[in-house]
């Protein structure tokens, strides 16, 4: 049996399945303060660490561990979106490091 | 003149800037919902209250440097309209990049709830040109993240283009580490923005703008922007 079938519409049709396909990916976003900047939290825990028995236990720094779920159309998008919304509002750049893990769900 | 209170969930100190610029100052106000997405017409200062917006989740004033209305006081600033953070407004501006460095963690870790001595470092700026010169002001602080930091750069570029409107002091006006109540880098407690139309400070003024109230020595930053008509 012959089908008539026109390429144009085939490719199209791929073409925008292939932009509609989003993936969903969690994403795990580490923020620290820079390291030049002292950790006022980080030092009392470890005053209060060092007050029990944990003289052992030393630099201590306190971060903030942020978990979210990205829609992309690959992993190096979802980074790219993650990182953007890091710059704009998760972190502060001025004061803090990042850095993210992202993988498939 | 006409003043615009910015309310944003978690604002507490809305009502005490309205009554300051209504009664203190005598001036028409209103307050403005942070969803807005205007600003009321024929406005001269937008002041940012304290408060805890949004709770303070993520980072003390970064989800209200999103909300809709700080669009609207963006552009109002860089048309040259007045804007004025006090405390968590401080925090807002400078999360909205009205102002530069960060506000850290107090270097004590604790709510510091007390009057302060400032020293007004520039007597030249809107908010400050009715100070009475070497007049050394006292006004309340309460705040847990008003440590002001920034890089050496940008340190000596607010201490040479006098950027820095105020710095914690002692009675006398002598800027020692012990008169410095959060750590902040060069006992630094208000600064201006560049183009001198945006001033962020963690003290309240507004809390002492009636004599009634123990002291009215804020009332020279409202009276100030009265000036500039």
């Amino acid at each position: 049996m012959f089908i008539n079938v026109n390429i144009n519409n085939v490719i199209y049709i791929i073409k925008n399945k292939r932009t509609n396909e989003m993936n969903t990916y969690s994403a795990s976003v580490k923020i620290m303060l820079h390291n030049g900047i002292l950790d006022v939290q980080g030092k009392a825990v470890e005053n209060a660490l060092h007050s029990i028995e944990f003289q052992q236990i030393n630099k201590v720094r306190i971060g903030k561990y942020v978990e979210l779920q990205v829609s992309a159309e690959s992993q190096e998008d979802a980074k790219k979106i993650v990182e953007d919304a890091c710059e704009k509002l998760i972190a502060n750049p001025i004061i803090e490091d990042y850095q993210i893990r992202i993988e498939e769900k | 003149m006409k003043y615009g209170v910015v309310v944003f969930p978690g604002s507490n100190c809305d009502h005490d800037a309205w009554w300051a610029a209504k009664y203190s100052a005598k001036q028409q106000v209103e307050f403005i919902w942070h969803k807005d997405n205007v600003l009321p017409d024929g406005l001269d200062c937008v002041i940012l209250p304290g408060g805890f917006s949004y709770g303070d989740y993520l980072r003390c004033g970064s989800i209200a440097s999103h909300s809709s209305i700080m669009k609207e006081v963006i552009s109002f600033a860089n048309k040259g309209g007045l804007v004025i953070g006090i405390c968590n407004g401080f925090q807002i501006l400078i999360e909205a990049e009205l102002l530069p460095g960060a506000l850290l963690r107090n270097a004590s870790l604790h709510f510091v709830c007390k009057d302060v001595f400032l020293k007004t470092m520039n007597f030249s700026t809107p908010f400050t040109n009715k100070i009475t010169k070497d007049k050394i002001i006292r006004i309340p602080i309460a705040h847990g993240d008003g440590n002001y930091f920034a890089t050496p750069e940008l340190i000596d570029e607010l201490e040479s283009e006098n950027s820095i409107v105020f710095k914690y002091c002692n009675e006398n006006g002598d800027i020692l580490e012990s008169a410095n109540p959060n750590g902040s880098l060069n006992n630094i407690a208000g600064i201006i923005n560049k183009r001198g139309n945006v001033l962020g400070m963690m003290p309240h003024p507004e809390r002492y703008s009636d004599i009634v109230l123990g002291c009215n020595d804020g009332l020279n930053v409202f009276e100030s922007m009265l000036n500039n008509d």
